[in-house]
């Protein structure tokens, strides 16, 4: 095999032996530079950069040990071969080669054979230095790329996923910055009821894939629930979207919450993570948060089980949440940190302030390292003042419909399969004067709808929710006779017009129920105080006038405002 | 033919190396060799022991390439007594390798005539 051609550095001070090793070297086919000491061949090499240098141990003014060791020196991280040419027999001559960097030895006579064989195995050696170095450099420049692309993915995501209300006052969470990458999700936002919606999310496998789909979910879980979306509604958009797009094998273990400030209640989906809890204040009790459900992302949305569970909360009450990599660290015995750990530090835990740092020390305590896997998150109930909300986005445009009016009959089965406050909020956000009051609007549309529905087509008596048994009670009867549900309606009528300055809406709710006593109803909330009521209170709180109809199967509500400048 | 002085298995290989430049190998190496013997005188003159190995290491590297064996195992003896810097007996050897050189040039040059001059 003939080598490709080389620039080959020979230095030698004896004239003979310097012409017949360049003349070997040259008619094999090499480019030869020629030194005749030390001083010249590191010139040499720096201003010619040569692969491969024949060099002789003895010679004047630089002899080639030094020689070796500033080439080498200047070679850098590219190997350049440097086979000794000398008849030095002595053994501690021959390691004085090696260790000014020689890769080889030729003896003198030389031989045509044995130096093109050697020139040809440093050059194997050589490039199989430089294949090594270029690999090591797209290897090193292939993880840049791949961290930069984990870099713009989670600024992207960032965007996405961090538009929500984690950083509110009752909310506490730990989170790797990279969680994302584990395939964790944690997302929370406000309704606008008021009402928190909380998702933590696990997916299958690692790394970029199970980040991707954490992007339509985070989507579809701030769109919806920034609509005035319920729980139910987010979990089957959710459940489908990742069913049509991930690839089989691929879903989102999840818990979803929605913790009700007003009504001071969670509810709460489980699908596959592993049991929250609610936590009662002064560590009274615990009640555990069990996953009845299969991840999001496995059923066809004819097989998704949406029903949920509800508990009362009160004041200082938290509701905990965590991920699977709390409960499936491991120790060196291959043991899981598993439930009962869990348990025992919450058990132990004083200080709610301090259960995060707790379970992070058991866990380090067990593992041995600290994780980058857990997520964790804790909401605690409080007053409803007592958490800000953001308001609504406002819309970009300042035009919009200022007078108009309309009405619409929700019937029979539709009352059980349709939540029509998401569609009847957006109609009325396009008002200009409206906007940026959604908050409001949408807490009286519930309340009214609610009342018209429950109290009135249901026929549920409010009463009943005095203590959780009653609480329990009233949502199975509510279940019960929504299913059975044939007959019945409840109609919202709108009215907008503008006004002197600025403009009114009129809300008009009726429903086909029996009807109450409002002045009798009214009474007794005022005495009660409670949230067990009708909500009267709220609504007339928010809104500027509140009328019943004398049957009570009818409300009128308006609000009014002022143009803006 | 092949002797000790000067092989000449080893000539007809450098011929064969160098084609045309051989004429000019062969005065590169006497030319080259006067500068070594006179090198060598010096290094002998200054009892520069470290000049004197460097002159004999270098001499004996190109004798043994031409194929003057003898010489090259002369000068090999005198690079390993001033490695060691024994350098009473080193008189005598510059003075066998002057008279051994005297041999290989008259060969050399005889060698030398079979070409035009360069």
């Amino acid at each position: 095999m003939k080598a490709s051609p080389l620039t080959i550095l020979i230095a030698e001070d004896s004239a003979t032996d310097r012409m017949l090793l360049s003349t070997i070297v040259g008619r094999q086919g090499h480019r030869v530079l020629a030194a005749a000491n030390g001083l010249e061949a590191v010139a040499l090499f720096e201003s010619q950069r040569p692969q491969l240098v024949l060099m002789d141990a003895l010679m004047p003014m630089m002899d080639g040990f030094e020689a070796a060791r500033r080439i080498k020196a200047m070679a850098g991280e590219a190997m350049v071969p440097i086979i000794f040419l000398t008849s030095l027999s002595e053994e501690e001559a021959l390691a004085s080669c090696l260790e000014a960097g020689g890769d080889d030895f030729l003896a003198k006579p030389y031989s045509r054979v044995i130096l093109e064989a050697k020139i040809n195995a440093m050059d194997r050696l050589r490039r199989l230095h430089q294949e090594v170095l270029r690999q090591r450099d797209q290897i090193a420049r292939h993880n840049e790329h791949l961290q930069n692309e984990q870099l713009v993915a989670k600024a992207v995501f960032d965007k996405v996923a961090h538009s929500g209300c984690l950083g509110a006052g009752n909310v506490r969470y730990l989170q790797s910055p990279y969680a994302l990458f584990n395939g964790d999700l944690l997302l929370a936002a406000f309704h606008p009821s008021g009402d928190m919606h909380v998702l933590l999310g696990d997916f299958t496998g690692h790394g970029l894939p199970a980040a991707i789909g954490a992007m339509p979910l985070a989507e579809v879980f701030y769109r919806m629930t920034g609509k005035g979306h319920s729980l139910v509604e987010i979990l089957h958009e959710g459940n489908a979207k990742l069913r049509r797009i991930l690839p089989r094998g691929v879903f989102c273990c999840a818990t979803l919450l929605n913790i009700s400030f007003r009504r001071r209640m969670v509810d709460f989906w489980g699908g596959g993570l592993p049991a929250g809890y609610v936590l009662r204040k002064n560590g009274a009790e615990r009640v555990p948060l069990v996953s009845r459900h299969l991840p999001l992302g496995v059923l066809d949305p004819d097989s998704f089980r949406d029903d949920y569970e509800s508990y009362a909360l009160k004041l200082g009450d938290r509701v905990f949440l965590l991920s699977d990599g709390v409960l499936e660290a491991q120790n060196e015995h291959d043991e899981l940190f598993g439930e009962q750990r869990l348990l025992d530090v919450l058990d132990a835990s004083r200080d709610p302030s301090r259960l995060f740092a707790d379970i992070q020390q058991a866990l380090q305590a067990f593992h041995g390292e600290a994780r980058d896997d857990v997520s964790l998150v804790e909401v605690t109930m409080v007053e409803e003042g007592a958490v800000s909300r953001p308001p609504l986005p406002a819309s970009e445009s300042q035009t919009g419909p200022e007078s108009w009016s309309a009405r619409y009959d929700f019937r029979g089965p539709t009352l059980r399969d349709y939540y029509p406050l998401p569609h009847l909020l957006q109609l009325l956000l396009e008002v200009p004067g409206l906007r940026g009051n959604g908050g409001n609007l949408y807490s009286v549309l519930c309340e009214l709808y609610t009342n018209a529905l429950e109290h009135g087509v249901l026929g549920l008596d409010s009463s009943l929710k005095r203590d959780a048994a009653g609480f329990a009670e009233y949502y199975r009867l509510r279940a019960e006779r929504l299913d059975s549900l044939q007959d019945g309606c409840v109609s919202v009528a709108f009215d907008v017009r503008q006004q002197p300055g600025g403009g009114r809406l009129t809300v008009t709710v009726e429903d086909s129920g029996m009807g109450f006593d409002p002045v009798a109803v009214l009474a007794r909330e005022r005495t009660a105080g409670g949230f067990s009521g009708r909500g009267m209170a709220l609504i007339r709180q928010v809104s500027e006038r509140c009328e019943w109809s004398p049957d009570g199967r009818r409300v009128s509500v308006e609000f009014s405002w002022a143009t803006q400048a | 033919m092949s002797d000790n002085h000067l092989d000449r298995d080893v000539l007809n290989s450098l011929q064969e190396i160098m084609e045309d430049e051989y004429p000019v190998l062969l005065d590169t190496f006497m030319t080259d060799s006067e500068e070594r013997l006179r090198l060598l005188h010096l290094a002998e003159h200054d009892k520069d022991a470290g000049e004197m190995r460097r002159a004999a290491h270098s001499f004996k590297g190109s004798c043994s390439n031409m194929g003057a064996r003898t010489l090259a195992e002369s000068c090999r003896e005198l690079e390993e007594l001033a490695r060691r810097g024994e350098l009473d007996e080193s008189a005598q050897l510059v003075a066998r390798i002057e008279r051994e050189f005297a041999i290989v040039r008259i060969l050399l040059k005889s060698e030398r005539q079979r070409f035009p001059a360069a």
